[in-house]
């Protein structure tokens, strides 16, 4: 199995001045998985992901994203990602239509393709005839998951989503996973941030970062039988306390 | 790039307060300026205290109004006069022959006229004195040369340029200059720190986009805008008040491109070390608006400045474009005559276009 990984991470450090927010982190992510990047807030890992995604400089480390390296060839990176960030990210003085026009068009879509792919994606969010309004008028659950849709327009082969879920009700992040498993399907992987121990349970493998370093990286099945916990809250938990000892 | 430079003109029209600044405020600014606060001599109410009611005397006020800044208002019997009429409101300037007029002017070469002014006004009033001295001293003179042909110097007051001391002439090269700047620096920088509060310009930078493709889609619309604003005041300018264009109309526009670059430079610079539209927008109306306002000699002379803020002015943009702009439209001089000011604002363009970038890369490490 020489298939290339989605992401290599070897011994990334990050510091900033005297401060260490990322310590020596290694970990790869296979091609179509749900990988998802827990911790608390401040423990590094929207750091970590703005290093993959281009937005910041590696202090040191190895980091290949769609098998090109981050610091050499930024640009092939950046054409094979998606990005969703915590923050509502789409235009509110746009309809849902421009948006996707806009958006498709940076990343060199043809007109086609955009409009394509934008009732193919208003469909399935089931958004077919609002097109035509504005995005201001959209409620906000249903903007998370078209900043989603959005971010995964141009069939990247990596979507990184920082925290999407903030602030949104339990229902609607129901759906929005459901959106992630559709796209995982398709072969995208799916690289997501969150506090949610709950959607830690969605992921295939979860990573869980405390202070800067990486505590545990596995399955959450085999993460709860390791610690004895029953959900991996407790599991988080569980790592918390034997930091704090 | 053509997509992004669409979805910023979409921004702007969708925004009607944006709409309004960008072209509502250019006409009511340049109005305002014109009718209103302009400091012309026009009609200005006089009254005149004649003490000795003589052949000059007369003569001299016939002078006085038949030069069209004056009219006269009242004529005064006693000094004691004299405060009440200012009082009234309608007279700002009061002149004053002394008794035997023309007799002391023949005989000793020597009459005194005195002029008070309503120095409320301090501008109108040293303007009024002016105009009044000037032609006190030019019918002096005219006396001169029929009474003693070789010994009198005329002295000859002459307004170059703006003949008639048009207010619009002043005021018109200082609202091009300060919408310009307002329009291009702040409305850029208030866009750009726009989509870094909404959170998208994380989403522009993750994508393939290259920085300075970024930058000049967001910068473009605006130098479009603009300039369609310059075309618009100048129009104004020249059709409601008549004002001229003696040089080349082309070097006009050609100048008011790089000074919105410059200005566009600037917005990007201060977008650059803020992180919301209401930072950018502070941070413009005082590190901008205010001193091209108060600095750029628009309304207040720089020679007049103490040598502090006179320093101060030179680094303004502004300054140099108004000087620009005179030159060509007051002067109809050509780039010989200016292209160390225009030298001045390529340089201040540079300066913030390699701060502005700089500035981003620090963020983005």
């Amino acid at each position: 199995m020489d298939q290339i990984q989605a992401i290599e991470v070897h011994n990334l450090v990050k510091k900033f001045g005297n401060f260490v927010a990322n310590d020596n982190l290694n970990f790869s992510v296979g091609q179509g998985e749900i990988f998802g990047f827990l911790g608390a807030n401040g423990a590094g890992k929207t750091t970590a992901m703005k290093i993959l995604c281009g937005l910041s400089k590696p202090t040191s480390g190895k980091i290949r994203v769609a098998g090109y390296d981050v610091t050499r060839q930024p640009d092939k990176v950046k054409k094979n990602i998606g990005y969703m960030s915590q923050r509502f990210s789409l235009y509110n003085d746009l309809t849902l239509k421009e948006n996707f026009r806009f958006f498709g068009g940076i990343y060199g879509l043809s007109a086609s393709e955009i409009k394509n792919r934008t009732v193919q994606l208003l469909d399935r969010l089931g958004l077919g005839n609002d097109s035509g309004k504005l995005l201001s008028s959209i409620p906000a659950g249903w903007k998370q998951k078209l900043a989603f849709s959005v971010a995964i327009m141009h069939q990247p082969r990596i979507v990184f989503l920082d925290e999407p879920t903030g602030g949104v009700d339990p229902i609607t992040r129901r759906q929005f996973w459901d959106l992630i498993y559709e796209a995982a399907a398709e072969g995208i992987t799916v690289f997501v941030t969150t506090h949610y121990m709950d959607e830690a349970e969605y992921c295939q493998r979860v990573c869980i970062m405390v202070d800067g370093r990486i505590d545990a990286l596995d399955t959450p099945g085999n993460l709860k039988t390791n610690h004895h916990a029953a959900n991996m809250h407790e599991v988080f938990l569980k790592l918390a306390r034997k930091k704090s000892t | 790039m053509k997509g992004f430079i669409y979805k910023e003109f979409l921004h702007i029209f969708r925004d009607p307060r944006t709409m309004l600044i960008l072209f509502g405020m250019p006409i009511v600014q340049v109005l305002l300026f014109g009718f209103a606060i302009t400091n012309e001599i026009n009609n200005a109410g006089i009254a005149i205290l004649d003490e000795s009611k003589d052949e000059m005397s007369i003569a001299l006020t016939d002078k006085l109004l038949a030069s069209g800044y004056f009219t006269l208002k009242e004529n005064l019997r006693s000094r004691d006069e004299i405060e009440a009429v200012f009082r009234k409101g309608n007279t700002s300037l009061v002149v004053v022959f002394e008794p035997q007029f023309s007799s002391r002017f023949i005989r000793e070469g020597q009459a005194a006229v005195q002029l008070i002014a309503d120095a409320s006004d301090p501008n109108t009033a040293h303007l009024l004195s002016v105009f009044a001295s000037g032609i006190i001293r030019d019918f002096s003179g005219d006396i001169s040369i029929i009474n003693k042909p070789p010994l009198t110097i005329r002295i000859q007051t002459n307004m170059l340029y703006n003949p008639e001391l048009k207010g619009v002439f002043m005021f018109v090269p200082g609202t091009i200059t300060v919408l310009l700047m307002l329009i291009s620096a702040m409305m850029t920088s208030i866009s750009i720190a726009k989509e870094k509060e909404m959170g998208t310009m994380e989403v522009l930078l993750v994508s393939p986009l290259k920085t300075w493709q970024i930058v000049s889609g967001k910068v473009v619309p605006y130098i479009l805008l603009s300039f369609i604003n310059a075309l618009i005041i100048l129009l104004l300018a020249y059709t409601v008040f008549a004002m001229p264009l003696r040089g080349s109309l082309l070097l006009l526009l050609a100048e008011s491109i790089l000074f919105i670059v410059m200005a566009l430079t600037m917005g990007i610079f201060i977008s650059t070390i803020s992180n919301t539209q209401q930072q950018a927008m502070l941070l413009s109306m005082f590190a901008l608006m205010l001193p091209t306002i108060l600095l750029s000699g628009f309304i207040f002379p720089v020679e007049n400045m103490p040598d502090a803020l006179q320093y101060l002015s030179h680094v303004m943009p502004s300054k140099w474009f108004i000087v620009i702009i005179k030159q060509i439209m007051l002067k109809g001089l050509g780039i010989t005559y200016f292209w160390k000011e225009t030298l001045i604002l390529a340089l201040m363009t540079a300066f913030f276009l390699i701060m502005s970038i700089r500035k981003f890369n620090v963020r983005l490490a």
